[in-house]
Formats: structure tokens, C-alpha cells, sequence
């Protein structure tokens, strides 16, 4: 089985992240970059299926500039066989991205695409659902848990009402929730491992045209500070006062 | 022609939908996959599904349905999202995501890095949007036509296990009021009797943190947070948590915030209203038998 991970870089996760003053787009100066931590576990799931045996080749693949390759570096050393770096400095959506990762689906022809459910740049939850759509392949989205079944996968999903388990033929589309799995560190061995393995640079092969522009970035208005109250007394008469009850 | 569709999981998702119709104000229907309504738009197209089927198997007649709507809208849920994308990505049309605002049908706001930024973005029609009710203005839905709508489903991925829906405490993303804790709660008979009892009394919801839920205090439709619910109460209970960016993205909508917590430096106390520096299993107890209208 042969499974695709597409990864997106971004901006540290855990950073305050602001608009820059102009409005036209994040202050990312001084912030590290990394591979989105939904598509981490995404790849540690492909390894994971790897070493029992389930999966035989895995492919990362990412869409933007050449300073992906950091991610990309990271993926071999966390357990990928091959980078495929789709290079453009074209602003990106869902639509233009699942378009050009279906483009590669089909000259690829993984049994499986896993990907986070989302980018916590954009917090769009959109790119798996379309590949999909546009494969015309079965989707199962929020998994938490992934058993490979002889002509497909079974997966427990996160739902708003608590978790469900469907059946889905190969090949699918499967993105990824946190409880999924908890992604290992990367060992020294696997590091110098991954500057031997093969790093593909390419052209888009689609015209990545979007259809969502950012025109501005704003902050929003904080909120702020309250009061301290210093006994449950003063607290219940705070929130009587606050006329929330 | 600029008209709106609203497509609605249930009765209780529809309802939520009359703030956002009012904000676009484009002449709308509705499509309801299961249930009933007599409100919702001029025409009320009436599915009668008993059991939501997977997305890949009804994104496909959904989307030659809509193909004559400029805008097609959801309230933003797991279940829309999952939904809503795959019937963008068959007709290639564009999707707002957890839309917050509107300036003109062709431009929306809408929160990223957790909500730490607001973007504002434009999109041609047609156009998808999930949108958060709470941000928009609450307005009825129209009174309408119903119209019955067979629909002929060839099953792609199967449901072969679903959790079902927990009867008594009211919908996290609607409660207006939540108790919600993070790891301090130490187990999940702990978490549901200290923060449960505390709801019950008030008559909300109960919420939690990834922390929480990662180590099985609490179930995962309880999480609060950037990839959780996201919630609007008029009073937000925050007992034991230390309010990581990720949680606060879920909450900042709330009228009120109150922060119970041993540490006086978390950074829940940045954005809370009210903050007392305390152990939550001192202060719920007494919140229960002191707060005005709790039932003990």
C-alpha cells in the first residue's frame, strides 16, 4: 500500500501570532516555521502503518517556496521515503491546493491520502474533504483511530455528538484528528537517514487559481482584564451583578 | 440571480440560522435533511432523512440541488465542515470557513491562528460559507412553502457505529451557560460530579480542555477550543484551567468569562471578567449552594 501525506508548512502553533501593522498579512518575524502539527500526526500514523507492515512506500508532498524543504527534511527523518516539493510562491487556498495534490493523486495513485484535518494558519478544514470530492474517492474525516481492513480502512471519526465508526473503501482520503496518535521525536539516526533519501522538486502541474482572496488581517479587539474577586461570597455577588443567570 | 440556501442537519440547526439570512439579506431557503419546520425561507425543502448518511454519499445530489444558488451556508459544526467542503470540491466553488461577519455577500470575516487574527476575504459566487450563529444578530427565519424532497442515496462509506445524542443538558455551541474544567478534575467520575453538578444546578452545559479529554477525564464532544466547540454563553465557568490560546479561541465570544484557578499567573486571568485565585473543589461546591437559581 502506497500512502500520500500532504503537508503544509506553518507558522509555530504555539507562538501569539499578530496581523502586521499594514494589514497585509502575519508578523511571522522571529517565529519558527513547522510542519502542521494535524499533518504530523497524519505522518506518524503512515509510519506507524509502515513498521506493521500495512503500508509499503510514503510519499510527502507540499505545495509553496523552497523553504518547505525544512518540513520536507523533516518528514524523511520522521519516517517518509520521498519528498515531492511542488514549488510556487502563488497565494494558496483549498481550492487551487486540492486541485493541484488531485493533479498528483492521480499521477502518484496512492491507496491512501492521510492529511491533517486542518492548517492551523488558516483553520480552513476544507483541503481533504475536496480532494475527495474531486478524486471522486470515499472520505472519512477527524479520525482518531485507523484499522486497515483487507479492501479498505475502518475508522472512528470525532463527531459533534461523540464518535462514529465507518467503513471506507480504498482508495480514500483520510484526515487526521489529535487523538489519533502522539507523534514520536525525531532520532538522531533518522535525521542523517533523511539527507540521503530522494527530494523531488517540481512544477505545479495545474494553474493554482484561487477562489478566496485576503484582501486585509486584522486583531481582533482583546478583552479586557476583569476583577479579582478574594471570597466566594464577593464571586457569587460578581457574577449576581453581571445579570448572566 | 443572488439567492441563499441554507442547508440545515436538524430542526435546532435551522433555528440558528436566522441571524446570518438577516446579515446576507438575500431572499433564501432552506433545506433540512431531517426533521421538520414550517420557518426557514420561502421554500422549506424537506429531505425526511431518518439518519444522516456520509458526506460522500449525499455531496453528490446535494450538489446538482444547489447549482442555482449564488450562496449555500451552514452553521459552522464538524459534521458541516465535513459536508460543506466535499460539495465545494465537486463544483469547485468557493468556501468561507467559520464565517463571523459579513460586509457585502461577496466579502466576509472570518478568524485564523486560533482567532488570534480576523481576515477579511472576498469570494465570487458561488459561494459556501459555515458561519458561528453567535456572531451574527439572533433574526426568525421566514415562514415558507414546504416542500417534500426524495432523495436516492447510493452509499459510499457505511456508518457501521454512532454515538448517540445524549439527552438533558443543553448543546454546548447554544448553551448559555457552561462549567467547563481542564486536568485538575483528576478523573472522569471527579470531572462529571464536581463541573456536572455545578451545570445541573445552573441548567447549562458542561465543557472541558484538550487537556481533559486527551486524558480520558472527559469525552472529546465536550472539548472547548480552537479545534473543539467553539461557545458563546452569557457565562463561561473556567475551573482549573490555565486558558492556552488554543482554549481561548473557543471562548472569547462569551459575555461573561469567571476564572477559578490554584494560579494566580495563568493566563486565563488576562481575559477573564471575574478571577478569584482559588482551588475549584473549595469554590464549585459553594458556587452550587450560593449562586442565585441554582438548584442544590
Amino acid at each position: 500500500m502506497r500512502i500520500l501525506i500532504p503537508i503544509k508548512r506553518v507558522v509555530d502553533p504555539y507562538a501569539k501570532v499578530r496581523a502586521l501593522p499594514s494589514g497585509e498579512g502575519l508578523d511571522t518575524a522571529g517565529l519558527k516555521f513547522e510542519i502542521n502539527p494535524f499533518d504530523e500526526i497524519a505522518l506518524e500514523e503512515a509510519v506507524r502503518m509502515k513498521e506493521r507492515g500495512e503500508a509499503t512506500e510514503l510519499l510527502v508532498i507540499t505545495i509553496g517556496g523552497s523553504e518547505c524543504e525544512e518540513q520536507l527534511r523533516k518528514a524523511l527523518a520522521i519516517g517518509a521515503d520521498k519528498a515531492i516539493l511542488v514549488e510556487t510562491s502563488a497565494p494558496l487556498d483549498p481550492s487551487a491546493v486540492s486541485t493541484e495534490l488531485a493533479a498528483w493523486a492521480k499521477e502518484l495513485q496512492p491507496d491512501l491520502i492521510l492529511m491533517g484535518k486542518q492548517g492551523t494558519e488558516n483553520d480552513e478544514n476544507q483541503t481533504g474533504q475536496r480532494l475527495a470530492a474531486k478524486l471522486d474517492w470515499p472520505q472519512a474525516t477527524f479520525a482518531s483511530k485507523i484499522e486497515k481492513q483487507s479492501s479498505g480502512f475502518q475508522v472512528t471519526r470525532e463527531t459533534d455528538l461523540g464518535e462514529e465508526v465507518v467503513a471506507v473503501a480504498q482508495p480514500a482520503v483520510i484526515t487526521v484528528d489529535l487523538r489519533l496518535n502522539e507523534p514520536r521525536y525525531i532520532a538522531l539516526p533518522g535525521i542523517i537517514k533523511a539527507r540521503s533519501k530522494p527530494l523531488e522538486r517540481a512544477t505545479p502541474k495545474t494553474a493554482l487559481t484561487v477562489k478566496v482572496k485576503t484582501r486585509s488581517y486584522a486583531n481582533p479587539p482583546a478583552r479586557g482584564a476583569g476583577i479579582r474577586v478574594n471570597s466566594v461570597d464577593e464571586l457569587v455577588a460578581a457574577i449576581a451583578a453581571k445579570g448572566v443567570l | 440571480m443572488s439567492r441563499l440556501l441554507l442547508i440545515a442537519f436538524d430542526e435546532s440547526d435551522l433555528n440558528s440560522c436566522g441571524g446570518f439570512a438577516a446579515a446576507l439579506g438575500l431572499p433564501y431557503d432552506a433545506l433540512l435533511l431531517s426533521g421538520s419546520s414550517a420557518v426557514g425561507g420561502e421554500k422549506i425543502f424537506q429531505a425526511g432523512l431518518a439518519e444522516i448518511p456520509t458526506a460522500d454519499t449525499i455531496a453528490g445530489l446535494l450538489a446538482v440541488f444547489v447549482h442555482t444558488y449564488s450562496h449555500v451556508a451552514f452553521v459552522s459544526s464538524m459534521r458541516s465542515k465535513d459536508l460543506a467542503a466535499r460539495i465545494a470540491g465537486i463544483l469547485d466553488a468557493a468556501m468561507i470557513t467559520d464565517a463571523i461577519g459579513i460586509e457585502s455577500p461577496t466579502t466576509f470575516l472570518r478568524p485564523m491562528v486560533a482567532g488570534a487574527v480576523i481576515a477579511t476575504v472576498d469570494a465570487e459566487p458561488p459561494a459556501f460559507v459555515t458561519f458561528r450563529p453567535s456572531n451574527f444578530a439572533a433574526a426568525e427565519l421566514t415562514a415558507g412553502t414546504v416542500v417534500p424532497m426524495g432523495m436516492e442515496l447510493a452509499p459510499r462509506s457505511q456508518i457501521v457505529k454512532a454515538s448517540a445524542k445524549t439527552a438533558g443538558r443543553p448543546d454546548l455551541s447554544q448553551a448559555k451557560i457552561i462549567v467547563s474544567g481542564g486536568k485538575p478534575l483528576k478523573d472522569a467520575a471527579t470531572f462529571e460530579s464536581v463541573l456536572g453538578g455545578l451545570a445541573d444546578a445552573l441548567g447549562g452545559a458542561v465543557g472541558a480542555t484538550r487537556a481533559a479529554v486527551d486524558t480520558g477525564i472527559a469525552p472529546n464532544e465536550l472539548q472547548v477550543g480552537q479545534t473543539g466547540k467553539i461557545v458563546a454563553p452569557n457565562l463561561y465557568i473556567a475551573a482549573g484551567i490555565s486558558g492556552s490560546t488554543q482554549h481561548m479561541a473557543g471562548i472569547k465570544d462569551s459575555k461573561v468569562i469567571v476564572a477559578i484557578n490554584k494560579d494566580g499567573d495563568a493566563p486565563i486571568f488576562e481575559v477573564a471578567d471575574i478571577g478569584i485565585v482559588a482551588d475549584l473543589f473549595d469554590v464549585l461546591p459553594q458556587l452550587q449552594a450560593k449562586l442565585p437559581g441554582a438548584r442544590s
